[in-house]
């Protein structure tokens, strides 16, 4: 019996990949959800580019983009075919190899990440019981293709850049695992789809302090306002993707959209219960969520300047990972000894531990010993 | 105790920039709406009076680009005719020294700015399109006489076809 007989059923072998009522064999699976995901991703990214041009506008009283289709809906598309048709440079004293392959690297993991993600009650590729494990392994990859992207560029800006961002990805991937794992402790499962199942209560009630966490620390890793300092257009041109034209950086453009709409997708699923809601079917809601998180991270893009390097650092190693450590430990401890009637109560708890330790931290948080102006 | 330092500051930003998310854009979608211009503003059209117009041509000499060509004839009653009056607009620097120049106030300068065309012959102006029609009226540049009949200043604040 071979593995590409349409007829098997895997789902025998490996219990817990597949929906139990899907039709068809582990294959068709298999084959549906990767074109349903390509489509997702892809659009979903060109409707947040514009989405964001859009919103950003807004935010700064003008209106964005507007003349290409209705409401300019189609100035992604027009973007796109802009980009595309653009000269494709190499730099002469650069390397080719890595150079060619620092996009691929960089897209693939982002594109990954969407395997675990619930559209809907079991509506996902796989699901992993180590889900939300695979999500932050494999995210984190990407800023390899960026750090690529950074040293074949043969650039000071391009190597500034990949650096920056390489030392905020290792900063902040810290308090973004501890903050995750304060839900993870919570739902008593790593399955992104059983992390929904037990949000009775969304797990942003449960946990307001670990999803602030969650929000800096993803907002950092994703590179965007206020930490998007490998991009710093004001200081280093763009960073790593100063040399990159064309298809390649189109690749780079889109690995940063698909990246926030990951950021999204995740924090729907963790912290706001994902598919569940009343009234509307579960894919609405999905998306509406989705599109509720962008938007947030919009505002707060629209809103606050960049941080300086060492803030940016200063902020993840004094200011959220101590905050993310108590939180798991008074999350550890409500998991423990909470009594299971009194659920509401704990939210008020943890919404007043949040503001006093915000508070604190904020008395605390001090640069270069103090001699520093924040 | 500065909550400023706490948090606070970022929540003042955000709620400012909230209340931008609902407010009416400021930018002009210039083809679709246009502000309204005040009539006291000098704009860049050139605009030629026919009757007072004595065809003396210190308008052409005082023009620094030599944009402006005029041919007259003798008349009947030994004043000039004019026969050709042009301005090349595409050469026109837009100084104004002509209108200033004009012994007897026959050039004016409007108060449009729409003056963009899309072929290059199509700038050169002859004595019909110098004319002042419903658009093109004289703004009170160097003209008290006009000026004090103008409507009072206004700031560029309405525009039209704006969608509220």
């Amino acid at each position: 019996m071979s593995l590409f007989d349409p007829g098997l059923n895997l789902s025998a072998y490996y219990p817990g990949t597949l929906p139990p009522e899907w039709p068809g064999g582990y294959w068709i699976h298999w084959g549906v959800f990767v074109v349903i995901i390509l489509a997702f991703v892809l659009l979903m990214a060109m409707g947040f580019i514009w989405l964001e041009r859009r919103e950003v506008g807004r935010f700064q009283a003008r209106l964005g983009p507007n003349r290409v289709g209705p409401f300019g809906v189609l100035q992604p598309v027009a973007d796109a075919i802009k980009v595309l048709t653009k000269e494709d440079i190499i730099p002469a004293k650069g390397d080719k190899l890595v150079y060619w392959l620092a996009p691929v690297v960089a897209f693939v993991p982002v594109l990954m990440v969407f395997a675990v993600v619930p559209f809907q009650d079991g509506a996902l590729l796989a699901d992993l019981n180590i889900g939300i494990l695979y999500v932050v392994a494999i995210s984190s990859v990407s800023v390899v293709g960026v750090f690529m992207a950074g040293w074949s560029s043969n650039n000071k800006y391009s190597l500034l850049g990949a650096m920056r961002a390489v030392s905020q990805l290792v900063s902040y991937e810290i308090p973004l695992g501890l903050s995750i794992l304060g839900v993870v402790v919570l739902a008593g499962s790593l399955s992104l789809n059983s992390i929904v199942e037990a949000q009775h209560i969304p797990f942003i009630l449960l946990q307001p302090l670990g999803f602030l966490i969650y929000m800096a620390a993803a907002a950092a890793e994703i590179n965007r306002t206020p930490f998007d300092l490998l991009e710093a257009d004001s200081e280093i041109v763009a960073g790593f993707h100063t040399e990159y034209s064309g298809m390649k950086f189109a690749l780079f453009y889109l690995v940063e959209y698909c990246e926030v709409l990951a950021v999204s997708v995740i924090v729907t699923t963790l912290f706001l219960a994902g598919w569940k809601g009343p009234l509307l079917p579960p894919l609405l809601w999905f998306l509406i969520k989705v599109f509720g998180v962008f938007t947030v991270i919009v505002w707060v893009r629209a809103t606050v300047p960049r941080l300086r390097v060492d803030q940016v650092m200063a902020f993840a190693w004094k200011c959220l990972l101590p905050l993310a450590l108590i939180n798991l430990l008074i999350t550890g401890i409500q998991v423990l000894v909470w009594p299971e009637v009194l659920p509401w109560a704990v939210v008020f708890l943890n919404l007043a531990i949040m503001v006093v330790l915000i508070l604190l931290w904020s008395k605390f948080f001090k640069l270069g010993g103090g001699r520093v102006e924040v | 105790m500065k909550f400023e330092r706490y948090g606070a500051g970022i929540a003042k930003g955000m709620v400012v920039t909230l209340k931008h998310l609902f407010r009416h854009p400021v930018t002009t979608q210039y083809p679709e709406e246009r502000l309204t211009v005040s009539r006291r503003t000098r704009g860049n059209e050139l605009i030629w009076d026919r009757e007072r117009c004595t065809g003396c041509a210190t308008c052409a000499k005082s023009c620094p680009q030599g944009a402006i060509r005029i041919v007259t004839s003798r008349g009947e009653e030994n004043d000039y005719i004019v026969e050709e009056f042009r301005v090349d607009s595409g050469y026109c620097i837009f100084c104004g020294l002509c209108v200033e120049s004009c012994p007897y106030e026959a050039l004016f300068m409007g108060y449009g700015y729409e003056r963009a065309r899309y072929r290059r012959r199509e700038l050169v102006l002859n004595k019909e399109e110098l004319l002042t029609s419903e658009k093109k009226q004289p703004s009170g540049y160097a003209r008290p006489k006009v000026e004090a009949a103008l409507p009072p200043q206004t700031l560029l604040l309405d525009r039209d076809g704006v969608k509220k």
